[in-house]
C-alpha cells in the first residue's frame, strides 16, 4: 500500500510538472505537442549531469545540479519550438511531432555516441546512475519520500500564484485568449509567448529527469517516454488548464499508472489473473474515457494554436 | 519564362522537399562531425547510398528489393497520414492502426490459418476500427485527434504483444513465421521476386500501394467526396454552412485513413519479411515515418510515392553506418530533421513567391524605361 502511494505521488509529480509545462505554454497561445521531445531531452541532460559528476559530489550539489542541467536542456530545446511557432508561422502540430521524433532519436544518437566512445564494444543506449539517483531519496520508514515531490508543489504553488496574482502571468494568458487586444493595449505578444513555451521547456525538462528517475536507476534512451508528454497534455485538458484542477487530475492518472508498476502487490488484483498489459494500458484508456467526458465544453485558450500576425484583425 | 516555371506550385512543392532533405542532410552531417569528425563523410555517404554500398549488381536489386518491401507499407501508413491531414486532422493514430494491422492479420494466419486476402481485409478493419474510435471522439466528443491518437497507439500496442503472445514461438518473443506455421497467408509474390535476383518478399504489396497512391490521388482530385473533405480541411464552418456533412466527414476520413494505415500492417508482416516481436515495448517507426514521408512528398499522393521510398532508403542506409563510431538511429535523427523543416514550408514557399515577385516587378519597371528610353529615340546603354 506504502508503494502504491509512492509511485502515485511520483507519477503525479511528473504528470504535473509537464501538465504545468504544456499550461503556460497553451497560455500564451502556442500548443507544445513537443513536450514528449522535452521531456526526453531534459531526462538526457540530467542524466549525463548524473553519469559524469565526481563521486564524492554531496547530495545537495547533485539535486541541484541534475535539476539545473535537466531544466537548462529543456529550456534550449524549446527554442526549436519558439522560433518556428511565433516567428516563422510554423504549423505547430507538425512542429511539435518533429520535436518528439527528433528528441528520441538525438537522444538515442548522443548516448549511443558517448558509450561507444567509453568502450567500443558497449553500443547500447543506456545511462546508469544507481548512486547519484540516491541522493534524491529519503527513506522515511519505508516510504521512498524524493525531493522531486518538494519541486512539484513549490512548481505548481508558483504557477498558480504567477497564473493569477502576478501582472506576467495575467499579461500571459491574455495572450492566448485575444493577442490583438492584448497588443492595443501595449504587450508585446512574441515576448509573452516566447515566455510561455520557455517555461514549458523548463518544466517538461524538470518532469523528463523524474521520470527517467521513478523506480530505475539506469535509462534506456531507446525507448523515450512511453508517450508521458501526451498524458501529461490529457491531464491538462482534463484539468481545465488550471493549475489546482491539473494537480487532482495528475493525482488520479498517476493513481493508475502506479497500479501497473505495484498491482502484484495486492492480492485481490492478482487473483484476478488479469495479465499485466491490461495494467499497462489502463492509464491511456483511462485518459480517453475521462477526455470524451469532459472535452466537451472545454476551457481552452481561445487564440491557441493560431500564429500571431500584428497584421490581421 | 523562369519566373513562371517558378511560380509553378508543383514546381515549388518539389523545390521546398528539395530543400528540406539538403538541409536534413547537412545538419546531420554536423551531427556526425560532433560524434567522430573522422568518418562523418563516409557515414552520410553510406546513408545516401543504402543498397548502393553492395559492389554487384546483384547484390544491389536484392537490397533494393528489400527497401521496397519496406516502401509499400510506409507508403501506406505516409497516405493515412496525407489524406486526413486534408481534412485538417492529423492523424498521429497511424502507427496504432498499422500496428493493430499487423495483429489483426497476423493471428488469423496464424492461429486461424485463413488465407491471404480475408487476412488483409481483416487487417484493414482492425486499422479502420482504431481510425473510427478517434473520429468519433473528435466529432462527437470534442477530443483532439492528436491526443486520441497517442493514447490509441498504446493501447493498440500493448494488446496486440497480449494477442500475438499465443502464437509465438515457446523460445523466443517472436511470432512464429510465416513461411512455416501459416504459408497461405503469403501474399502472392507476382513473379516480381525474380526482378530482384530472386527477392522472396517482393510481391503484390509493391504495386497494390502504388495502386492506392493512385486511388487515393483520384478521390481527393476527381470526386464530390474528395472535393467536400478538402473543403472541410479549408473552413470548417463554411463546409456546414454550405450543407456538408463535416461531422460525417471527420469519422470518414479517420476510418479511411486507418484503413490505410491497416493495410499497411499487412502489406509487410504478410510477406514474411519481419516476425512481431512480443516483447516491443515502443511503437514501430513506420507510422511516425509516415509523417515525414507525407509531408516530405508536398501533401501530394503521387509525391508521396518518391518521398517515402526516399524516406525508407535513408532509414535503411542508416543500418551500413560505421557501427565503431556511429549508431543507425542517424537516419532518424535526419527524418526527424526534415520533420521539422517540413514545418517550414509555408514560410519557404512566401520567400519565394516574394523574391519572384520583386524580381517581377524589377523587371517591368527596367521594361518600361527600356520603352520610355526607345521612344525618346536615345537608345538603352544598358
Amino acid at each position: 500500500m506504502l508503494l502504491l502511494i509512492q509511485y502515485t505521488l511520483l507519477f503525479a509529480s511528473i504528470l504535473i510538472l509537464v501538465a504545468l509545462g504544456g499550461c503556460f505554454a497553451e497560455h500564451s497561445g502556442v500548443i507544445n505537442l513537443g513536450l514528449e521531445g522535452i521531456m526526453v531531452i531534459g531526462a538526457l541532460g540530467g542524466a549525463l549531469m548524473m553519469r559524469y559528476l565526481p563521486s564524492g559530489t554531496s547530495a545537495v550539489a547533485i539535486i541541484l545540479l541534475v535539476v539545473l542541467a535537466s531544466t537548462l536542456s529543456g529550456l534550449l530545446y524549446s527554442v526549436l519550438l519558439a522560433v518556428a511557432a511565433i516567428h516563422f508561422k510554423a504549423d505547430q502540430t507538425i512542429v511539435g511531432t518533429a520535436m518528439n521524433m527528433l528528441g528520441t532519436a538525438a537522444a538515442t544518437v548522443i548516448v549511443k555516441a558517448l558509450n561507444t566512445a567509453a568502450n567500443p564494444d558497449d553500443v547500447s543506449s543506456t545511462v546508469q546512475y544507481v548512486e547519484e539517483k540516491a541522493a534524491f531519496i529519503v527513506n522515511i520508514g519505508g516510504f521512498e519520500f524524493n525531493w522531486f515531490m518538494v519541486f512539484t508543489v513549490i512548481a505548481l504553488i508558483a504557477s498558480y500564484i504567477t497564473l493569477y496574482k502576478t501582472r506576467f502571468g495575467l499579461r500571459l494568458m491574455a495572450c492566448g485568449e485575444h493577442p490583438q487586444a492584448a497588443d492595443s493595449a501595449g504587450i508585446n505578444v512574441y515576448k509573452m509567448r516566447w515566455a510561455g513555451v520557455l517555461i514549458s521547456g523548463v518544466l517538461g525538462g524538470l518532469g523528463g529527469i523524474v521520470y527517467i528517475t521513478a523506480g530505475v536507476s539506469e535509462w534506456k534512451f531507446e525507448y523515450g517516454v512511453a508517450g508521458f508528454g501526451f498524458l501529461a497534455l490529457a491531464v491538462m485538458i482534463f484539468g481545465q488548464w488550471k493549475p489546482t484542477r491539473i494537480a487532482l487530475a495528475a493525482l488520479l492518472f498517476g493513481l493508475f499508472r502506479a497500479l501497473s508498476n505495484v498491482y502484484f502487490g495486492f492480492d485481490f488484483l492478482v487473483n484476478l489473473k488479469i495479465p499485466s498489459g491490461v495494467y499497462n494500458m489502463l492509464p491511456y484508456i483511462i485518459s480517453l474515457v475521462v477526455l470524451a467526458f469532459t472535452s466537451g465544453k472545454s476551457r481552452a485558450p481561445k487564440s491557441e494554436g493560431i500564429p500571431y500576425d500584428k497584421g490581421s484583425r | 519564362m523562369k519566373k513562371n516555371f517558378l511560380k509553378n506550385s508543383i514546381v515549388q512543392s518539389i523545390l521546398t522537399s528539395l530543400i528540406c532533405i539538403v538541409l536534413g542532410m547537412i545538419i546531420g552531417f554536423i551531427v556526425l562531425l560532433f560524434i567522430n569528425p573522422a568518418g562523418a563523410a563516409e557515414a552520410i555517404i553510406s546513408v545516401a547510398k543504402n543498397f548502393l554500398t553492395y559492389n554487384s549488381a546483384n547484390m544491389q536489386l536484392k537490397y533494393l528489393g528489400n527497401t521496397l518491401v519496406k516502401t509499400a507499407p510506409l507508403l501506406m501508413c505516409a497516405l493515412s497520414v496525407l489524406f486526413s491531414y486534408k481534412v485538417g486532422l492529423f492523424n498521429i493514430g497511424a502507427a496504432g492502426q498499422y500496428v493493430v494491422g499487423a495483429c489483426a492479420c497476423l493471428y488469423a494466419a496464424l492461429a486461424w490459418k485463413w488465407s491471404w486476402l480475408p487476412c488483409m481485409l481483416l487487417a484493414v478493419l482492425a486499422g479502420a476500427v482504431f481510425g473510427a474510435i478517434s473520429g468519433i471522439l473528435k466529432s462527437y466528443f470534442n477530443v483532439n485527434e492528436v491526443i486520441s491518437g497517442i493514447m490509441l497507439n498504446w493501447i493498440g500496442l500493448y494488446s496486440t504483444n497480449m494477442i500475438l503472445s499465443n502464437v509465438k514461438e515457446a523460445a523466443s518473443p517472436y511470432t512464429y513465421q510465416l513461411t512455416a506455421a501459416g504459408e497461405q497467408a503469403l501474399l502472392p509474390t507476382l513473379g516480381l521476386g525474380a526482378l530482384f535476383n530472386k527477392n522472396q518478399y517482393v510481391g503484390l504489396a509493391l504495386p497494390l500501394s502504388v495502386l492506392m497512391a493512385v486511388l487515393i490521388w483520384a478521390i481527393l482530385a476527381k470526386t464530390k467526396f474528395g472535393y467536400e473533405l478538402k473543403a472541410t480541411g479549408f473552413n470548417k464552418n463554411a463546409a456546414k454552412y454550405s450543407g456538408m456533412a463535416e461531422k460525417r466527414n471527420i469519422i470518414l476520413t479517420l476510418v479511411i485513413g486507418g484503413a490505410l494505415a491497416g493495410l499497411g500492417g499487412s502489406l509487410l508482416y504478410q510477406t514474411g519479411y519481419e516476425q512481431w516481436q512480443c516483447t516491443h515495448s515502443s511503437l514501430p517507426a513506420m507510422g511516425f515515418n509516415g509523417i515525414a514521408a507525407a509531408f516530405l512528398g508536398g501533401l501530394n499522393p503521387i509525391g508521396t510515392i518518391f518521398s517515402s521510398f526516399f524516406i525508407q532508403h535513408i532509414t535503411a542506409g542508416g543500418a551500413y553506418v560505421d557501427k565503431t563510431m556511429y549508431c543507425s538511429q542517424i537516419s532518424d535523427l535526419i527524418s526527424a530533421i526534415i520533420v521539422y523543416l517540413c514545418g517550414f514550408v509555408g514560410f519557404f514557399k512566401y520567400a519565394m513567391n516574394s523574391r519572384i515577385e520583386k524580381s517581377e516587378a524589377k523587371a517591368a519597371a527596367k521594361e518600361m524605361g527600356k520603352e520610355a528610353a526607345a521612344e525618346n529615340k536615345k537608345g538603352g546603354k544598358e
